[in-house]
């Protein structure tokens, strides 16, 4: 069954056409032609298609299209800024060499940013848990950590 | 060691913001117009007779454009032994073999489309493991082999042995000797992006495919064969490869999908793209092979190693892929890690109904240094020897030619060895703990490129525009690995110009050059040497050009100058007999005079020269292109001899682990990886490369192995099947890089792709017997075998 969802996306209020059976990821990678958002398994074990909804990160694989009404949803297109500017998550992944095939990162980058946004200061530990629903095969996570840490004490140092 | 403007400092990969912001496109975001979504239809048996195929539901659904079958398509070849078809006409060999396929509007259409096909099948039986496919009678694989010959067992007609020394010697010089068996698992590459490709005819019947490969060009006449087998004669396939979400190893042969993809294309005359889902790339995706190896090693009183005989078994499943090439890669850790006089080594390659596999990082050197570096230590043991101090005694050394003729130009096993040893505190007593332990393990891979096909070369082409900008042509694939920084870094280096002045083409075999495939951790390497022989002779252009063109603009430069600054002397220098005398420097995208004070009126901006060259009366173009082909030699796999690769890698890796008695759970406290990377090129990407392939080595040690019951794979999903999570990657890895500096690589370097997994697990693993007197000789090294283990023990 279709019908009309409406709900915050990237900032921007839209109403699109959802199937009853459709998936967020689906909604957001074949109608909203948003492809930043990764499928690597369809079956929540990866996190690739992480986004956030209401500032929680949540497989969109796994998350009906119709549940996103009404709610604020979050994707990687939306952590660029104006004139192509990379959020302070984005850059850290960037300069730590957290970034290699780049299948996972931005499900990753989502993942870092619901942690930083409610724990700006978090302990090694808090990254890994709060990654750990995230697969990477490339980069043994060792720079990905890092880049975290270093978003986080470049959001610190921000006035 | 030289000093260097770019190598070795940090230089940011140029996809890293594309894929930071989600915009880097791969084969899943690929979309053509018109495209039809392909899905193939899998057997279910792992050994039959296919008696009929029914496709007439499937036909009759709405949204079905095409639905091909053995019978309806021309019979397509291919595979290392020519052994596989991309769709199967009598019988079915594996489970996963491909019986149909369909076109359709969309992707559900299509599943849907392949559940209304019909297979009925008459079972026969089948053979699971190497040794019952060896037994006399055993049901064959192949009845024949690729040309009609009759087959009358299932051994791969591929032989591969060495024999050095004398054996009898060996042994009787022998005071200790250890022998044990030693089996590894089948293990996926578990990219994170999934197999796929489109494929697209133009109405001239060139093929254009968008593929997920590691091999262009060795892609690109696998696929005009085909093309030739369907029909169209001289026609070609354009190759382009988008981003690739990681590949392993995945990309060193063409598949069935690609196949099955061309022939839908071709029938439905509309693009078709095939993507594997995350269950599909599981159960159909071709992974490393399972091996078994005996290994007996001697050493004297003294320590001195003076045998060691290795046989090998490997189960290649139902088709032959590179995979069944590993024993030629496993040839150099067996005859030349650590100095053995008297050597044999001999692998067989068994067909079994199981799935059938190919390569993956590492290529048969982590199944072999598993066998090799566990009976190390346990061989250290017997002779009353310090793990340690008893590889010190056999290490490698410089200047050195192996067994098997490998020239070991440097080698840095000695300095790696102490890294570990020193930052695990090794001398301190080895135990660390009640049920702790620590352990070691080293290795040895190519660094030079490998000799595996006929060529080991690649090609590159620079081409410099108006604006001074060069644009690197170049067929090697970056499918994650960093391969693009280094190239950038290597062309900024050799031809004097700042990074962000390169630009790397996507790799496409209708523009860029030939290349052998990037594989044999040779990316940065190759990629390294072409660059500097194109940058050679394209600043040999530049400073040609110059000798007419950058007198005059300097003359000007210097009047302007010397007009605002009327107290300016110009120093003594006679511009027009330096030019002529070709007395040129390129650096940081200016020329400018040897030895000329560094004042900016004496030099002259690169993309000034290139336009000056471009818009003057019979113009010129300035571009250069080399051909590097390392000198190394293709090994005779049978006389087991050979200088494989230019220069080798070696590595020692250290682990510190406690092992929990009640659980079996074995905890990593902390990893050294040392390696011999000859030169550190690009800091975050060489520490990437080694951090990524250790996990993937701590998951092959740990818990990685893809189950298989009567063929069928038992966990074809991320819940089943673990690869490291974060939370299992919470030990501290030290690393420690070694420069070598090696007169082969580019700037010095070698290549480090592989070498990150390959000593992992047998680190591991003696770390395990260090701490509760253990030795697991199968991995992965589950808690129920290290229980197991625990129990033998207290029983014995």
């Amino acid at each position: 069954m279709k019908k009309t969802i409406t709900f915050t996306l990237n900032g921007t209020q839209i109403d699109v056409t959802a199937d009853s059976h459709q998936s967020l990821l689906d909604l957001l990678r074949v109608s909203l032609r948003l492809t930043g958002t990764k499928e690597g398994c369809g079956e929540g074990e990866c996190g690739a298609c992480t986004v956030l909804v209401d500032g929680l990160a949540i497989n969109a694989c796994l998350y009906p299209a119709y549940e996103a009404a009404g709610k604020n949803v979050i994707t990687i297109e939306g952590l660029t800024g104006k004139n192509n500017e990379l959020s302070d998550i984005q850059q850290a992944f960037v300069d730590s060499g957290a970034i290699q095939c780049g299948f996972c990162t931005p499900g990753m980058i989502l993942s870092a940013k619901a942690l930083l946004d409610t724990h700006p200061d978090p302990s090694e530990e808090d990254i890994r848990e709060a990654l750990s629903g995230n697969l990477c095969r490339c980069t043994g996570y060792v720079q990905i950590i890092e880049a975290v840490k270093k978003a986080a004490n470049r959001s610190k140092d921000k006035p | 060691m030289r000093d260097f403007f770019h190598i070795g400092k940090a230089t940011p990969r140029p996809d890293g913001p594309d894929k930071a912001a989600g915009k880097a496109h791969y084969i899943h975001d690929y979309e053509r117009p018109g495209m039809l979504y392909g899905k193939i239809k899998f057997s279910d048996h792992s050994h039959a007779r296919i008696k009929h195929i029914d496709t007439s539901r499937a036909e009759k659904l709405p949204g079905v454009k095409a639905v091909i079958t053995a019978n309806n398509t021309p019979e397509i070849r291919f595979g290392f032994l020519r052994d596989n078809m991309a769709l199967k006409k009598d019988k079915v060999r594996q489970y996963r073999d491909e019986v149909a396929a369909v076109a359709a509007i969309d992707p559900d259409i299509a599943a849907e489309a392949i559940d209304l096909i019909q297979v009925e099948y008459e079972p026969l039986p089948g053979v699971f493991t190497p040794h019952e496919a060896m037994k006399e009678g055993a049901p064959l694989i192949h009845e024949s082999d690729p040309r009609g010959r009759p087959r009358s067992h299932n051994i791969l007609p591929l032989k591969y042995h060495h024999e050095s020394g004398d054996l009898d010697e060996g042994k009787r010089t022998a005071k200790h000797i250890v022998e044990g068996e030693f089996s590894t698992p089948l293990v996926q590459q578990c990219c994170m992006g999934t197999a796929g490709c489109i494929a697209e005819f133009d109405m001239n019947n060139n093929l254009t495919l968008w593929a997920k490969t590691q091999i262009p060009f060795l892609a690109q006449r696998d696929f005009n064969r085909v093309l030739s087998d369907m029909g169209l004669k001289e026609k070609n396939t354009r190759i382009i490869v988008p981003a690739l979400g990681g590949a392993f190893g995945s990309g060193l042969d063409t598949h069935a999908y690609e196949y099955i993809a061309i022939l839908l294309a071709f029938q439905t005359g509309h693009p078709i793209k095939i993507v594997y889902n995350r269950r599909e790339e599981f159960a159909n995706l071709s992974p490393r092979q399972s091996s078994r190896t005996r290994i007996i090693q001697g050493c004297d009183q003294n320590g001195k190693l003076t045998f060691r005989q290795v046989d090998v078994l490997q189960d290649n499943g139902a088709y032959t892929s590179w995979g069944a090439t590993y024993p030629s890669v496993m040839l150099m850790p067996a005859t030349s890690l650590y100095r053995v006089p008297h050597i044999t080594f001999d692998a067989k390659l068994v067909y079994t109904n199981n799935t059938y596999c190919q390569a993956m990082r590492g290529y048969g050197n982590p199944e072999l240094t598993w066998a090799l570096e566990s009976n190390m230590a346990e061989l250290a043991e017997r002779a009353g020897i310090d793990p340690f101090e008893f590889r010190m005694l056999n290490r490698n050394e410089p200047g050195e030619i192996t067994p098997m003729g490998l020239k070991i130009s440097t080698c840095g096993l000695k300095e790696c060895l102490e890294a570990v040893s020193e930052k695990l505190d090794w001398k301190r007593g080895t135990k660390k703990g009640k049920n702790s332990g620590v352990g070691m393990a080293s290795l040895i891979h190519v660094g030079g490129g490998g000799r595996i096909y006929r060529s080991d070369a690649s090609g590159i082409i620079l081409k410099l525009d108006d604006f001074g900008n060069v644009n690197v042509f170049y067929g090697g694939v970056e499918m994650g690995q960093g391969l693009h920084a280094v190239l950038i870094q290597s062309v900024a280096e050799a031809l004097g110009v700042m990074p962000d002045k390169v630009f790397i083409n996507p790799t496409d075999t209708g523009t860029c050059p030939w290349d052998v495939g990037t594989h044999a951790s040779r990316g940065a390497f190759m990629a390294g040497n072409a660059a500097i022989l194109a940058a050679e002779k394209l600043r040999s252009k530049i400073f040609e050009l110059a000798e007419e063109l950058f007198p005059a603009e300097v003359e000007k430069n210097l009047k302007k100058h010397q007009k605002k600054n009327p107290d300016y002397e110009p120093p003594d220098l006679d511009i027009a007999n330096a030019a002529k005398r070709n007395r040129f420097d390129l650096q940081e995208g200016y020329i400018f005079i040897k030895d000329a004070p560094p004042e900016p009126w004496l030099r002259m901006d690169l993309g000034r020269l290139l336009r000056a060259a471009h818009f003057r009366p019979q113009g010129q173009m300035l571009t250069a292109e080399a051909f590097y082909d390392p000198p190394n030699e293709s090994p005779d796999n049978e006389k087991g001899f050979g200088n494989l690769s230019a220069t080798y890698a070696f590595g020692t890796q250290g682990a510190e682990v406690e092992v929990d008695i009640e659980t079996g759970d074995v905890k990593i406290l902390r990893m050294v990886a040392a390696h011999d990377v000859g030169k550190t090129l690009n800091p975050p990407g060489l520490k990437g490369q080694i951090y990524g392939a250790l996990a993937q080595g701590v998951g092959y040690a740990l818990y990685e192995e893809l189950k298989s019951d009567k063929g069928k794979i038992q966990n074809p999903d991320f819940r089943d099947y673990k690869i490291p999570r974060t939370n299992e990657m919470d030990f501290p890895i030290e690393l420690a890089f070694i420069e070598t500096d090696d007169s082969f690589g580019p700037f010095g370097a070698k290549g480090v792709a592989e070498p990150g997994l390959v000593p992992t697990a047998p680190a591991i693993a003696n770390a395990i017997y260090n701490a509760v007197g253990i030795r697991i000789r199968d991995l992965p090294i589950t808690p129920e075998k290290v229980l197991a283990a625990l129990k033998n023990k207290k029983m014995a």
